[in-house]
This record gives C-alpha cells, sequence and structure tokens, in this order.
C-alpha cells in the first residue's frame, strides 16, 4: 500500500512536469486567447522556463558576484529560516487552539461569544495585521527579551494557525454521543476525568486533519509575514528579490516558490508523525 | 440489606414549558426488592427510558423521590450503586475489550492486579475470553452487548440498570443473551431494571413486569410473573419459555398494554410472537 501511494505521487509529479514541457514546447508563442482574456499563459522563455532549466538553476550561484553561494545554498538556508518561524508559529497557534477549544467545549457561553470571533479573525487580511503585530509586539518586554521581527512572524503564522485547530478541536471535543457522556457520568467522575478519559480521545481523529492544515497556514503565514514585517533571511523576502531577476534570469524566481513547496511538505509530514503516533485513537464508529 | 434495591414515590417529569410541556412521567410509585428482576414495557415514549435514567441520576424528576439501597439517586450513583448499559454498547472504540471493561475499576483506583483478575473472571462469565484483545469493531453486535454487560458488572453492583440491551440484536442472539442474562443474574444476585419492547422478553426474563403507557406516562399495571407459576427470574433455564405459566403472563401483559380489562385465562396458549 505504502509502495504503490510513492509510486503514484512520483507519476503526479511527473505529469505535471510534463504538462508543463509539452504546452512549453508545442503551446503558441502568445498563450492562448479567449477574446480579451488569455487563458494559458504565454511560452516564451521569460513566462515559461524549461522544467529542467529551473532544476539547473539551483546549481548556478545566486549572482554574478564572486563568491556568491549556489542558489540552492540560499534557498536552502531561506527555507529552513522560514520552515523555523513556521515551526514556532505552528506551536504557538497549536497551544492557542487548543486552550481555545477546551473553554469553549466546557463553557457553552464561552463557545456563543468566542465562536464568531475566531470566524472573523481570519477574514483581516494578513498585510493589515502585520503593522499592528509589529507595533504592539514592539510594547512588548518578557524579560530580557527583546521583541524582534522573527517574534512578529512567528505570531503571525501562529494567527492563522490557531483557526483550524480551534474549530477542529472543538468539533473533536464535542463529538462524544450522548450514551458515552451517560456513562462517564453514572461512573461518578467529573468534567476533567471525562476530558481525559472521553473527549480528548474521540478528538483526535478531527484533530489530525486540523493539525495538518494548522501546519500548511502557519507556512503560508511565515512566508506572508516576512514580506509584510520586511524581514529578512526567509524565503519570503527571497520571492521578490529573486523576482526582480525574472527579466534575465527567468528561471531563478522559481527557486524559493519551490522551496517554499518543499518546507510545506515537511511541515505537513511533520504531522503525519505524529498521526502514527496516535493511531490506536483514530479508531472511531463502532457499530451500536 | 433490607432496603429495597430502588423505591419510587410520587415521582413526575415534565420536560419543557408551555405548550410543548410533555408530561414524560405521571405519579409514579414502583419498588424494586433487592435481588430481584423487574422490567418495564410500554409503547414508544411511555416514559420507560426517563425512569431509568431518574434511577440512575442522569436526570434529575420534577417532583417525588427516588431512593436506591435507601441513599438518593445522587449518591448511589457515586458510590457506584448500580451497573448500566444502554441499547447502543457505548464502547469506547479506541480501548480493547478488556480495556472496556475495566475502565470503571480504572476510574475509581483498583490496582492493575486485581484489575486484570477481575477482568479475566468477567470474560469468563460473559464467555469472551478470546477476544480480550481485540478492538470494538472487530466483534458482532451481540458480543459488543456482552462487553458492554460485563463492563456494567465490573464491580458487582447490586443493582443492574438496562435500557434494551438486546434491542438492536436479531431474535436468536436475543434469546441466547436472554439466557445468558438469567445465568449472570444468578451468579451474581444483583436486582435488575430491565426496559424492553418485547413482552415475550420480559415474562422470560422478570419477577414482575411493569406495564407502562403515554401521555402521560404512567403506570398501568404490574404483573407478577411468579404468581403465574414460574419459578423467580433468577432460578430460570431456556425451557421456562414453554411453561403454562409464562404463556398465563403473556397473555395478562398484553391485555395490560392494550387497555382491555382481565383476559389473563383467555390468553392461554396464544403464539407469543
Ligand atoms: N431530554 C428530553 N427533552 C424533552 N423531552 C423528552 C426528553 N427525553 C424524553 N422526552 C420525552 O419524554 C417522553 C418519554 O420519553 P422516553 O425516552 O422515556 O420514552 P421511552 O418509553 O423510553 O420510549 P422508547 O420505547 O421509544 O425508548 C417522550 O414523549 C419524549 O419525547
Ligand atoms: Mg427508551
Amino acid at each position: 500500500m505504502r509502495f504503490r501511494g510513492i509510486v503514484l505521487g512520483f507519476l503526479g509529479v511527473a505529469t505535471v512536469v510534463a504538462a508543463w514541457d509539452l504546452y512549453k514546447g508545442l503551446g503558441p508563442e502568445q498563450g492562448v486567447l479567449l477574446g480579451d482574456t488569455r487563458i494559458l499563459p504565454r511560452t516564451t522563455d521569460l513566462a515559461m522556463p524549461h522544467s529542467w532549466e529551473m532544476v539547473q538553476r539551483f546549481g548556478e550561484p545566486v549572482t554574478s558576484l564572486s563568491g556568491a553561494p549556489d542558489a540552492f545554498n540560499a534557498v536552502f538556508d531561506a527555507s529552513m529560516f522560514s520552515l523555523g518561524l513556521a515551526a514556532r508559529g505552528w506551536l504557538l497557534g497549536v497551544v492557542v487552539g487548543l486552550l481555545l477549544a477546551l473553554v469553549m467545549s466546557r463553557f457553552r457561553i464561552v463557545e456563543s461569544a468566542l465562536l464568531p470571533w475566531v470566524v472573523l479573525s481570519q477574514t483581516v487580511p494578513l498585510i493589515a495585521i502585520a503593522p499592528l503585530v509589529r507595533r504592539w509586539g514592539s510594547e512588548i518586554e518578557i524579560g530580557s527579551h527583546l521583541w524582534t521581527s522573527e517574534d512578529s512572524v512567528a505570531v503571525i503564522a501562529a494567527y492563522l494557525a490557531f483557526f483550524p485547530v480551534a474549530v477542529g478541536a472543538l468539533r473533536g471535543l464535542k463529538s462524544p454521543e450522548a450514551t458515552h457522556l451517560d456513562l462517564m457520568r453514572s461512573f461518578g467522575i467529573g468534567w476533567w476525568r471525562t476530558l481525559l478519559t472521553l473527549r480528548i480521545p474521540a478528538s483526535v481523529p478531527y484533530l489530525l486533519p486540523a493539525l495538518r492544515l494548522g501546519a500548511a497556514s502557519a507556512v503560508i503565514g511565515a512566508v506572508v509575514a516576512e514580506v509584510s514585517i520586511g524581514l529578512k533571511g526567509g524565503l519570503g523576502r527571497m520571492v521578490i528579490d529573486y523576482a526582480v531577476a525574472a527579466s534575465g534570469d527567468p528561471a531563478k524566481p522559481w527557486a524559493p516558490i519551490f522551496g517554499a513547496v518543499a518546507i510545506g511538505l515537511v511541515a505537513a509530514g511533520a504531522v503525519g508523525l505524529l498521526g502514527l503516533v496516535l493511531r490506536p485513537f483514530r479508531l472511531t464508529g463502532v457499530a451500536p | 440489606m433490607n432496603d429495597p434495591a430502588i423505591q419510587a414515590r410520587g415521582v413526575h417529569r415534565v420536560f419543557g414549558k408551555g405548550r410543548k410541556q410533555v408530561i414524560a412521567l405521571s405519579d409514579v410509585d414502583l419498588t424494586v426488592a433487592d435481588g430481584e428482576f423487574v422490567s418495564l414495557i410500554g409503547p414508544s415514549g411511555c416514559g420507560k427510558s426517563t425512569l431509568l435514567r431518574l434511577v440512575a441520576d442522569l436526570d434529575a424528576s420534577t417532583s417525588g423521590e427516588i431512593t436506591v439501597f435507601g441513599k438518593t439517586a445522587r449518591q448511589a450513583r457515586i458510590d457506584q450503586e448500580y451497573g448500566i448499559a444502554f441499547q447502543q454498547s457505548g464502547l469506547l472504540p479506541w480501548r480493547t475489550v478488556a480495556g472496556n471493561i475495566e475502565l470503571p475499576l480504572k476510574l475509581h483506583g483498583v490496582n492493575a492486579d486485581e484489575r486484570r483478575r477481575r477482568v479475566a473472571e468477567l470474560l469468563e462469565l460473559v464467555g469472551l475470553s478470546d477476544f480480550a484483545k481485540s478492538h470494538p469493531d472487530q466483534l458482532s453486535g451481540g458480543m459488543q452487548q456482552r462487553v458492554a454487560i460485563a463492563r456494567a458488572l465490573a464491580e458487582s453492583p447490586r443493582l443492574l440498570l438496562m435500557d434494551e440491551p438486546f434491542g438492536a440484536l436479531d431474535e436468536i442472539t436475543r434469546e441466547r443473551m436472554q439466557n445468558e442474562l438469567v445465568r449472570i443474574c444468578a451468579e451474581t444476585g444483583a436486582a435488575v431494571l430491565f426496559v424492553t419492547h418485547s413482552i415475550p422478553e420480559a415474562v422470560f426474563l422478570s419477577d414482575r413486569v411493569v406495564v407502562m403507557s403515554p401521555r402521560p406516562g404512567r403506570i398501568t399495571g404490574i404483573v407478577d410473573v411468579r404468581a403465574d407459576g414460574m419459578v423467580p427470574a433468577h432460578d430460570r433455564s431456556a425451557g421456562a419459555r414453554d411453561e403454562e405459566g409464562f404463556f398465563r403472563a403473556v397473555g395478562e401483559v398484553r391485555s395490560l398494554l392494550h387497555g382491555t380489562p382481565e383476559t389473563a385465562v383467555t390468553a392461554r396458549g396464544v403464539d407469543t410472537r
């Protein structure tokens, strides 16, 4: 089963690559137009570099300056930097999301009061909250730690990551059937032990996809926040910097995009490992 | 030991307010003696589950008093005086059969050795010793229900509350489970309050059958099966289903259910299904 999954995965990627290069090779120079609307892109070298050019580009120096590192090294470093921030944001988002879900599941009134805000929070554009986070952050002093732009980026990543976790965990914590809840009551145990014995294990099947979604959100949040905050060193700034070079070096802007895809996969994969550990709890749905 | 297992006096339970008000139970008096097997039977919505839930302190009565072994229902629940089983087995799918049965013991701080010993005993009792390590989704409906009964018995309660525990089973499995329940009750000597929709099931299992009617939910009559010449519930064998007293009791319960005056004797020998 596992082997088949891997093969299918590779086939999927290969199909995309083949479609790209075929269209690039055979498609019209000006792209496909429907009226005035271009429905398929131009196939010029500028707009669509060949896939192998993009791969090759990784082996070449970032700039023509002497001593410039390989594009691969540069992208790798930037990816690790962004991944680190995304991981910090994810952790923070998971903690906040779980706590919110806990109080919402405990107190009906808190759920009614809080849930609309949780949903609304996701409609605020990131660009708008970035300066706010930075300004408020600069007022915060924790011991001798000074608020840095990295902290701002992590907080913004957390802002995106907490949402699926809060919603998923809330659904999971409220998922036990009436029979199970009656049973816990008949055992004479209170809210806290019911939480540990029943609600948390029952929430695992809801929690795992939520955590994975949270990881993907944290990666996007980190990369976008790097741009909004203006933090150097990560993929966000690299996307902007490399885009400038597009006219003379069309394959170059694609390098950090692949970096972002890669850390997204790593993040989702790491959560997948968590799923393996929690496997016993994924069993649900006994026939009555 | 002289306290009855259950004593309900003047119990009312009203759901909702105003126009939507439902009188689920009206002026219910019922006593279940220690070690006695009592069934509740009646059409859907007559308040059987409501009464059982009140005894279990899963719900509170609007007025009236319920005591379990002389204690308030709440105290009895906290003291684990009863074990309970529902129509849905309510097993935790992520726990093994043994893990499910030992759950109440674990929650109440019984040590691991003692738990293992008790679980082995209970598995033996319900005939599932080979399935200790299986998960509930690997068992048939009847087996799951037996696990649920074992769990209800885990702390050797003197009272068992059962709400249509065999309701979802086929007729053959059902009769086998009934035979087993009689055996288990004989071994444990527990009192039982048993909710069912099946007249033969109620008569076969019980010392007394309590017939209820809806709107408002109340007790319309009680058939003492022993008075019809059957041995006490805990001493029955599968053959009791063919005895004359069985059919007489079935007829009495049926006429009470249909609201016709006592025509018990004419019911003798009729088909029980
Ligand atoms: N939580 C509740 N809220 C409102 N009404 C309820 C509630 N529980 C039960 N009722 C009402 O009380 C009445 C009795 O319900 P109950 O579940 O006790 O019936 P029952 O005899 O167990 O029926 P069945 O044989 O179908 O299980 C019904 O009219 C039902 O609608
Ligand atoms: Mg019911």
